[in-house]
């Protein structure tokens, strides 16, 4: 055993410890930086290639031509439609998840028993852990013809690519941060606050959303940050379910694509490494970097704001 | 005539800029308990963690003075000096107690395999004369390899105990080693560091007054982080020179 | 509203979520159901005809591939947890870095790894469209939950236990290695057993790696040749899937649902398994 050595060397074996455990730490940052690095090398490129116009032609291009087509023969290099695509679904997934997610949240922390609470939550964490390829495959192939029997219903025809099936779809899978997270948000605001509003005879009801709710904001609000940011990333949901084709349009029955749908669809082809179509891949990935890391930025802000009681 | 195994010269103790420990000097006699008596945050369990260097652990806390260990004369809160040094001569029995989620055995062999003991047969050894010594043997050697928490409270610290003197500590310190036991267990406890001063010097805190009066040979009474007298215990609890003493003893304050 | 009608609400859309998880399964076990009791489903390759096809490729690929990730993320998220929790100064500035830099990690979008995969370790660090490459990128994806498993299993140790082994002469390393790390074992592994189970599942960092579908061979068995089975071409179970699923002949979309139920049952099994640990560990240790 070690032990034995002298203490002098015992002593050096903890600077040499010290060393390697520092470098593993360094080592994440370095991975950061080569994320970076991965974007930006070949995001630059894009934007100085000659299809894409030269800089900063091709900068105000990405951002105010309405077609995304860099695989075409016609490169049109607007992102607008990706961005579309990506917000649109992410707003659908919001506004299911949001509501059904407070409410669950609520009835979890105030009115649930101990032994519901313990039986329900593992379930919601672990909506978290099916893979994602798995909902996509749900949204393509049951919510989709669901909805369109649903809908002819009221003559009304949805493609089967679209936006609203996988949106409904993201919509549960991230409960883990809409019901859960912020469930741990109100779990947080500690019970005298309550019992402060129960002794002047609210119920629990009126005592939810006058005084818990408030309390937690900072929480909730971080929580739904960085559910809307893992909407926003969602590659296989939508890959399989919302479309290959980008498409600027309000309408959630057409088919669209998300900026992660336009990565998959051209990984999936052939990429001569520095071709045109191969860097196009980059700017997009850059521009869903950098609109996912403010939204967590926004929620790191907002969890630091959480109260310790 | 006795001898000073450690004699404590103006130590002091600061958390940050609150000064907690304020020059406190007195001798630590060898073969002999001492034990350091006052209120609740008079900086007694603050005084008793630098001697084993407890404080280097922990940023913020800075200590001055000097703690000279005989023979040799070092002063073991001399920056300098290594703290492993220290701690291999100094050994320290805690509040709670602390056994290691082992067994029985690996508990008290512990200290000996980090001084590159391995021999199967010398640990064996070592380890039942330990727990002979902590009046723990009879207990536990049908079940030495029994995880250490399926021990009572009182033998748990015994463990600890018999953990801290396997190694053959010089000075053994002991921080309120009985507020978390029962009066069974306590008075076990007091008998036996009467008993473990012959083998080493003893140093205890307790925040129990009776208790130092029944087992300690001289008594250090501290208030507000200062020494406020120090003396053989007879006399610290039957005819105190200083005031304060007096009133802490008689239970005017506590 | 009453609290009784608000408490009915919150219960049945809680039922409604937990509803939705059961008709995934269900729709994957239904629909998948003749190839997923067929012995050879699991030992076929990929074919053009969806009968014969199988996933013997795809989860041999998987098994490999999650190996490397294990390792990777083992390598590098238990001592960077290490770090943080026993080496760092909390204040410095480097240590609220790389902190604050792990959480961030967490949080990037997992396609996001696929792009730093295929621009870096595929074309500039030349690793090629490899197990290595796929091994690798799983690993730097987990590496944030193995390093909150880690910390917050070091944190759980109290401090009397540390101080103990410390009073007695240990040095650093020596408390960590033989109190520390082994007692925060249970709490990694949780932290790593869960991690596979997502990485399972993990299709967007793979599939820019050109995680070819058609794999009709083994790569080289690792006592083999390990070389040539760190630089060989694969596939996964959740790529095999998305290839099927993207198929329109909806034979192939038996297929697709049978490859999902395995992967479902996989995720769920190893979940399982962590919930287990936990529940053991918590009657083992007195914290």
């Amino acid at each position: 055993m070690l032990s034995r050595l002298p203490l002098s060397v015992k002593k050096r074996l903890d600077t040499v410890f010290h060393l390697f455990f520092f470098s593993m730490g360094l080592v994440t940052i370095v991975v950061t930086f080569l994320i970076v690095l991965a974007l930006v090398l070949d995001a630059v490129k894009f934007f100085l290639h000659e299809e894409a116009g030269g800089f900063p032609k091709s900068l105000i291009r990405f951002f105010t031509e309405t077609q995304w087509t860099p695989t075409f023969y016609d490169k049109q290099i607007g992102i607008l439609p990706l961005i579309n695509g990506t917000f649109m679904i992410a707003f659908i997934s919001g506004l299911i998840s949001i509501p059904m997610g407070l409410l669950i949240a609520a009835y979890l922390s105030e009115f649930a028993s101990f032994k519901t609470r313990e039986f329900i939550k593992p379930w919601l964490d672990f909506m978290e852990a099916v893979p994602t390829v798995v909902y996509g495959y749900f949204a393509l192939l049951v919510v989709t013809p669901v909805l369109q029997r649903f809908l002819s219903l009221f003559g009304i025809e949805m493609e089967g690519m679209n936006a609203l099936s996988p949106g409904i779809v993201l919509g549960f899978m991230i409960l883990p941060f809409t019901a859960s997270m912020v469930e741990d948000a109100f779990k947080g605001v500690p019970a005298y606050l309550r019992e402060a509003s129960y002794a002047l005879g609210a119920n629990k009801v009126t005592t939810f959303f006058r005084v818990v709710l408030p309390a937690a904001k900072s929480g909730v609000l971080a929580a739904y940050l960085l559910g809307i940011s893992r909407a926003l990333g969602e590659t296989m949901v939508v890959a399989v379910a919302a479309g290959m084709y980008p498409n600027l349009t309000l309408n959630p029955l057409e088919p669209i694509q998300t900026i992660t749908g336009y990565i998959v669809q051209v990984a999936l082809g052939d990429l001569p490494f520095n071709s045109f179509e191969y860097l196009s891949i980059f700017a997009a990935g850059i521009f869903l970097f950098i609109v996912t890391l403010f939204f967590n930025l926004l929620a790191v802000y907002f969890k630091s704001k959480v109260k310790g009681y | 005539m006795n001898n000073i195994k450690l004699d404590l010269r103006k130590v002091s103790v600061f958390y940050g800029k609150n000064q907690a420990v304020k020059e406190i000097s007195f001798p630590v006699y060898e073969n002999k308990v001492i034990a350091i008596i006052g209120p609740s945050g008079c900086g007694k369990t603050t005084l008793l963690r630098v001697l084993n260097r407890m404080h280097d652990l922990y940023p913020d806390i800075t200590y001055t003075g000097e703690a000279i260990l005989s023979p040799e004369g070092i002063n073991l809160i001399d920056k300098k000096v290594d703290p492993l040094k220290v701690r291999m001569r100094i050994g320290m029995v805690f509040q709670k107690p602390n056994p290691f989620p082992k067994s029985i055995f690996e508990n008290v062999a512990y200290g000996l395999r980090i001084r590159g003991i391995n021999n199967k047969t010398e640990l064996k050894d070592r380890v039942e004369e330990a727990l002979k010594a902590s009046w723990l043997w009879d207990e536990v050697k049908d079940r030495l390899q029994d995880n250490a928490y399926s021990l009572s409270g009182g033998q748990q610290q015994r463990l600890c105990i018999a953990r801290a003197i396997a190694v053959e500590p010089e000075v053994l310190l002991f921080d309120e080693p009985t507020s978390a036991l029962d009066p069974i267990s306590t008075a076990k406890i007091e008998e036996l560091i009467v008993e473990l001063k012959k083998k080493t010097t003893i140093l205890i805190v307790t925040h129990n007054m009776q208790q130092a009066a029944r087992i300690s040979d001289y008594t250090a009474f501290m208030y507000l982080g200062e020494l406020i007298e120090f003396g053989p215990t007879e006399k610290i609890f039957t005819k105190p020179d200083q005031k304060l003493t007096e009133d802490y003893i008689t239970g005017r304050f506590g | 509203m009453g609290e009784k009608g608000f408490s009915a609400l919150g219960l049945i859309l809680s039922l409604i979520s937990i509803l939705f998880l059961f008709s995934v399964t269900l729709a994957l076990l239904i629909q998948g159901w003749s190839r997923i009791i067929d012995p050879s489903f699991y030992t076929s390759f990929p074919s053009r005809f969806p009968e014969e096809a199988g996933i013997l490729s795809a989860w041999v690929g998987t098994v490999y591939v999650m190996l490397g990730a294990i390792f990777w993320s083992v390598l590098i998220g238990v001592p960077a947890g290490i770090y943080l929790e026993e080496y760092a100064d909390r204040e410095s500035k480097i240590a609220r870095i790389i902190e604050a830099n792990i959480s961030n990690l967490a949080a990037v979008p997992s396609i996001v790894y696929g792009l730093l995969a295929l621009g870096i370790f595929v074309h500039r660090f030349k690793l090629g469209e490899s197990i290595l490459t796929a091994g690798l990128t799983l690993g730097l994806l987990m590496v944030p939950v193995i390093v909150v498993a880690t910390r917050e299993s070091i944190r759980r140790i109290p401090r009397s236990i540390r101080e103990a082994a410390y009073a007695l002469g240990a040095t650093k390393w020596e408390t960590l290695f033989h109190h520390i790390i082994p007692y925060s074992l249970g709490g990694i592994l949780t932290g790593v057993i869960i991690s596979i189970s997502r990485a399972i599942g993990e299709t967007a960092p793979l599939i820019t790696i050109g995680a070819l579908t058609f794999i009709a061979f083994l790569p080289p068995e690792p006592w083999e040749d390990f070389i040539g089975m760190l630089k060989s071409p694969f596939t996964v179970l959740p790529i095999q899937m998305f290839n099927w699923v993207s198929r329109p002949q909806a034979a192939f979309h038996t297929n697709a649902a049978a490859a999902g139920f395995v992967l479902l049952v996989l995720a769920f099994l190893f979940n399982a398994l962590a919930f287990y640990i936990r529940y053991k560990l918590r009657k083992r240790y007195v914290w």
